[in-house]
């Protein structure tokens, strides 16, 4: 239950840290760890919990996010509103690529190629359709009030997404104390083992990516509400893809605080990149890039594995 | 738009583009084959490659053609030293490590270049850029004609290579069966790196094909990366012959694909084959069951 | 209670199990055994799930399974474990016992109780919360029994749970395995160790080279002519036998 209260801890930190922090760029900064600790945590459910590694995460991410300037730009939906049927759908396509992965058996490399696949095909097609906008995207008219899921100041967005991220911190905690989540840990530790204990390795792993997927889709909503523009390369590029599984496998691989960890150390490690060692585009993204393979190489449980007690065979 | 004046021509371009993917694609196939590792760094390190041809020729003035014997080589060496330096080592025996390192050498080259090189797309200017030649009646590229013929030949050299030489034995004795390998003597991280080696070298050569006729900036890699890929995946992992049929195959099919849908969604149709592939039949044309 | 009936099934030309026929009777401890590379795993494999046989059928307490995947024979009652130990590497030894609990288990902390009478059973109960991978062979064998166990099988196949035992560990397990068939669960090993088989099989099977050879009473099959040749070569019981009128 110690996760639980740090869980809680953590919320009522970030819900009150607006009262304190008046500066904008702090409080931006803030909502965007929030925003990646929600990315990871999706991408931690399928990769880090069930061993499924996925390089194209953003085809859900981008799912969400063009669910919600379509709903709301073409069917005039209420943000509100738009918000749950783009999770569905974020969930849906989850199904489906799963249904379509896990039932021919796709594993390892393979698996993350096809993530990888789908991604690059639903960039495709948003960038033919019309009603996505094509290659130019979708810009959400200006609408600032809560009625629109649209905020004047920051903490607005700060709330939004800490709900978002502090929903994904239950789900993983929910992993980490419930049958399903041993069952996936199982799957994801040696699936034929997990078979002969009567473990429905299928269902499972679609389960999984259900959740992932909705997760993922919540993010790409936010990202749309927030910065009002969305367009082919944002919604399925693999920069999004990237950043989701950098925060997880940097935090810690299943585990509960693991991308919040990763997302904190990602985004003050670019905020001192960008101050003392070069403004420029794309610097930060090298300093990850060698962080992931530093993590790898020598620290595979990533910096959550510093806190495991259970590792060195303590008592958990 | 079946007119044969229209589909000779893009089926001609389809198998001259097809023949530069496979060059690509060869170097992943012996990396996939041997080590059994999706090297995600390929299109990054075909990226570097080509930068490095465009600067041999703008600075020292070196036709591509002519930096195929210090191409080659270098990305050998390349290869080599980042297999034996940190791939080699990042494994801990779980395949998905290997998928996540070269993920990260990806990114950490992708953005050198963009942070040493900016985002400009450059391309290179020789007497045989714009030439055609023609064939039947169809006006192909010359530096694409090049490149056909040089897929070929490294297509050919690499299974001598592999075949007959006794590297190539040692390769092929590591990729079907590491323990075993290492009881008889062989230097199994040795011959990994050698193959990981050669696998870039072939994109030293690829590059050196494919600047005359294309450009570079720090995102072309990305581009190469799925089709190659798709490539490995369909020709049968691990089989030569079918990365180069495979190649062909993908590039008729992106070029058709352009024809009939037009640019933007023509790409479309190597994904929708990569994805059947993988679902359906994952050994590929070629390959034998995984 | 298991019932297989001409179970065969090739890989590429090579018949690895051939037209086997044989029904392990409820509430005994029956071994199945045979020379290295006779199909003994892979039989286990036909009749769990993981295989799909090329003839024949398989059917457990009447019910046909041929065919079931893996998980649906475990949840009819059949848990099988396997020949090379098989753990969640990175997670405690309580914990992967209760993967297997919670088959019948939805609540986690009643499964992780669960676990821990099942480790008390087999001899785990001071290791429950160390790593897996930090086991010695030895644990990891009560491992992956204590997880076959913590499912509440009906009948539970043994796949060389003794290999690689020393002798005195052998000795500890045998009244475990004991103990497991009068809790009312069947027992249907794979063993190598003669020791064990002796001392606890009330019924044998001997499979050679795909096919069953021989059955019967651990005395009986043990002394069988075709039984020796499959273990020890063409022509061993003649020289024995001419050996003992020898020294008579």
């Amino acid at each position: 239950m110690r996760s639980l209260a740090l869980i809680a801890l953590f919320a009522v930190v970030a819900a009150i840290l607006p009262l304190f922090i008046t500066s904008g760029f702090t409080l931006n900064l803030i909502t965007m760890v929030l925003y990646a600790t929600l990315l990871g945590q999706a991408w931690n459910i399928l990769g880090g919990f069930g061993g499924q590694f996925s390089f194209g995460h953003a085809v859900f991410f981008g799912t969400g996010a063009y669910a919600m300037a379509v709903l709301q730009m073409k069917l005039g939906m209420n943000a509100w509103v738009a918000l749950p049927c783009a999770i569905v759908l974020g969930a849906l396509v989850g199904t489906v690529l799963g249904a379509l992965s896990f039932r021919y058996g796709l594993k390892g490399s393979y698996f993350a190629l096809v993530t990888l696949a789908f991604a690059e095909v639903f960039r495709i097609l948003s960038n033919t359709f019309e009603f996505t906008g094509a290659g130019v995207g979708l810009q959400l008219p200006l609408q600032e009030s809560m009625a629109q899921l649209q905020f004047k100041s920051e903490p607005g967005y700060l709330y939004t997404v800490l709900v978002l991220a502090t929903i994904s911190l239950l789900i993983a905690w929910w992993l980490k104390h419930s049958r399903y989540g041993a069952w996936l840990t199982a799957v994801r530790d040696n699936e034929d083992s997990a078979a002969a204990l009567g473990v429905n390795a299928f269902r499972v792993k679609l389960t999984a990516i259900t959740i992932s997927g909705a997760l993922m889709a919540s993010g790409g909503a936010f990202y749309v509400q927030k910065f009002h523009y969305i367009d082919p390369h944002l919604a399925y590029g693999s920069a999004i893809s990237v950043e989701a599984l950098l925060a997880a496998i940097i935090g810690g691989m299943g585990t509960i605080f693991g991308p919040l960890l990763g997302a904190t150390v990602l985004h003050l490690l670019g905020e001192l990149t960008r101050n003392y060692i070069a403004n420029a585009p794309g610097v930060s993204l090298i300093i990850y890039g060698a962080l992931l393979v530093l993590i790898i190489m020598f620290m595979p449980r990533g910096i959550a594995g510093l806190f495991d007690v259970k590792a060195k065979g303590g008592k958990r | 738009m079946l007119d044969p004046a229209i589909l000779f021509p893009s089926i001609l371009n389809g198998l001259t583009t097809g023949a530069v993917y496979a060059l690509i694609a060869l170097g992943l196939t012996l990396i996939y084959g041997v080590l059994h590792i999706i090297n995600f760094a390929h299109g990054a390190a075909l990226m570097m490659a080509l930068y490095g041809v465009y600067f041999l020729h703008q600075k020292l003035g070196i036709d591509p053609y002519l930096s195929l014997p210090i191409m080659v080589p270098a990305m050998f060496a390349a290869g080599y030293a980042l297999y034996r330096g940190v791939i080699g080592r990042a494994s801990h025996g779980k395949d998905e490590n290997i998928l996540l390192v070269t993920l990260g050498l990806s990114i950490i080259l992708e953005n050198a270049a963009l942070y040493f090189w900016k985002s400009d797309t450059l391309t290179i200017d020789t007497p045989y850029t714009l030439a055609t030649v023609n064939i039947f009646g169809a006006m192909i590229a010359v530096p694409k004609v090049v490149a056909f013929a040089g897929a070929l030949v490294a297509t050919a050299i690499l299974l001598a290579v592999i075949g007959g030489t006794s590297l190539g034995r040692a390769i092929r004795a590591c990729a079907k069966e590491r323990q075993g390998a290492r009881l008889v003597g062989i230097n199994v991280d040795h011959v990994f790196a050698m193959s990981f080696g050669i696998g870039l070298a072939c994109l030293g050569a690829a590059a050196c094909f494919l600047l005359p006729a294309y450009y570079v900036n720090p995102q072309v890699g990305n581009g190469f990366v799925l089709i190659a890929f798709t490539i490995v995946v369909l020709g049968g992992m691990g089989s030569f012959v079918g990365a180069l049929l495979g190649g062909f195959l993908i590039g008729v099919v992106e070029s058709l694909g352009g024809l009939m849908l037009g640019e933007s969604l023509g790409q479309i149709g190597i994904f929708v084959i990569f994805i059947a592939v993988l679902l359906f039949r994952p050994q590929g044309l070629f390959g034998a069951k995984a | 209670m298991l019932a297989a009936q001409n179970l065969s099934i090739s890989f590429g030309g090579l018949k690895a199990v051939s037209n086997v026929t044989l029904t392990v009777p409820q509430g005994k401890i029956t071994a199945l055994i045979g020379p290295n590379g006779a199909g003994k795993s892979t039989l286990f494999g036909l009749v769990s799930g993981f295989l799909k046989p090329n003839q024949g059928t398989v059917a457990f307490e009447g019910q046909a399974i041929t065919g079931m995947k893996p998980h649906a024979i475990c949840r009819l009652g059949m848990t099988r474990t396997f020949q090379i130990v098989q753990p969640f590497a990175q997670q405690t030894v309580r914990e992967n016992i209760a993967v297997g609990a919670h088959l019948h288990e939805p609540n986690r902390a009643a499964a992780l109780a669960a676990a821990e009478e099942v480790a008390k059973r087999v001899g785990l109960a001071d290791q429950l919360d160390k790593l897996a991978a930090s086991l010695t062979i030895a644990g990891r064998k009560r491992l992956e029994l204590a997880r076959a166990l913590a499912t509440k099988p009906k009948l539970i196949l043994l796949d060389e749970v003794l290999a690689g035992l020393n002798p005195q560990e052998v000795g500890e397990m045998i009244p475990v395995l004991r103990g497991i068939r009068d809790s009312g669960v069947t027992v249907f090993m794979i063993e190598h160790v003669m020791q064990a088989v002796m001392n606890l099989a009330e019924y044998v099977w001997v499979i050679a080279q795909g096919e069953l050879i021989a059955e019967g009473l651990p005395r009986e099959v043990t002394s069988n002519e075709r039984v020796i040749e499959a273990y020890l070569g063409h022509g061993t019981a003649a020289r024995l036998r001419g050996k003992e009128a020898v020294h008579g």
